[in-house]
């Protein structure tokens, strides 16, 4: 009976001495659990709160090293793509964000090898700004664009 | 469950490739009413996690929402992928199923 919680409790210290030695230098400490699903992220309804829940901080800086491709007018308000390109070093992460959602937060990448870049086709509620906030060399940077969201798809 | 499929494109321009993922998935975000029954929701179904490795190494590691459109397609780009290497693409929703395709660089 004794030996199997020991066993279990030497495990998980081990595992998170592992994972906070790894992640201290680099991240927050909320990110040593970098790889769950950001439940709180996508759960926020402002977009501030989303960020801060995401990356631990709201701080953002524009910056022109964010391509956002978006269309200007979307036809189809539940199939609107997206492209961002981060042109800058040492992309860690990109996160899409569409204000006027009912939770902001669309979709986040972290990147371990692949290039600055990330694209979907995403849902918008309603006529909004969109964020594209990167997370490079532990500062945030972002690019918004306005995407209008024609209801009844005339284009009016 | 029902056959989601996973579709995998890749396209190599000298050293960058770009790579598209195409899941077959309802993406429901749990807002929708049921139109079976106007007081109801449909029940939220969408993919959560979706993880890229090549030659079995992770590479990207993307968080999706419920905005994500359904059939999601979601795109990365590499840089020095060789011909003939293998990207992985598993993909788990918040329902526990879970998928993945694979692609051989071109």
């Amino acid at each position: 009976m004794t030996h199997l919680p020991r066993r279990t409790f030497l495990k998980r210290t081990l595992a998170s001495a592992v994972l906070v030695s790894a992640g201290s230098s680099l991240f927050a400490p909320g990110w040593a659990l970098a790889a769950e699903w950001p439940k709180a992220a996508f759960g926020a309804k402002k977009i501030d709160e989303a960020v801060q829940a995401l990356f631990g901080s709201s701080q953002m800086s524009p910056s022109a090293s964010i391509k956002l491709k978006a269309p200007a007018q979307a036809e189809n308000s539940a199939q609107v793509q997206v492209q961002v390109t981060a042109e800058m070093p040492n992309v860690e992460a990109i996160a899409v964000f569409v204000e006027k959602n009912p939770s902001p937060l669309v979709a986040h990448a972290s990147f371990s090898g692949a290039e600055g870049y990330f694209s979907a086709r995403m849902k918008m509620a309603e006529t909004s700004d969109v964020y594209a906030v990167v997370k490079s060399g532990g500062k945030l940077y972002m690019a918004k664009q306005n995407i209008k969201v024609t209801a009844g798809g005339c284009g009016g | 469950m029902a056959d989601k499929q996973t579709k995998i494109r890749t396209k190599t321009q000298g050293n960058d490739t770009d790579v598209l993922v195409l899941v077959s998935h309802p993406m429901e975000s749990g807002l929708r009413p049921d139109p079976k029954d106007k007081d109801k929701k449909v029940p939220a179904h969408f993919i959560e996690k979706m993880i890229f490795a090549l030659n079995g190494k992770e590479v990207a590691n993307a968080d999706l929402g419920p905005a994500v459109s359904t059939d999601p397609l979601v795109g990365i780009k590499l840089k020095g992928a060789k011909a003939g290497d293998k990207l992985k693409v598993t993909w788990s929703d918040n329902k526990g199923e879970s998928g993945s395709g694979e692609a051989t660089i071109g």
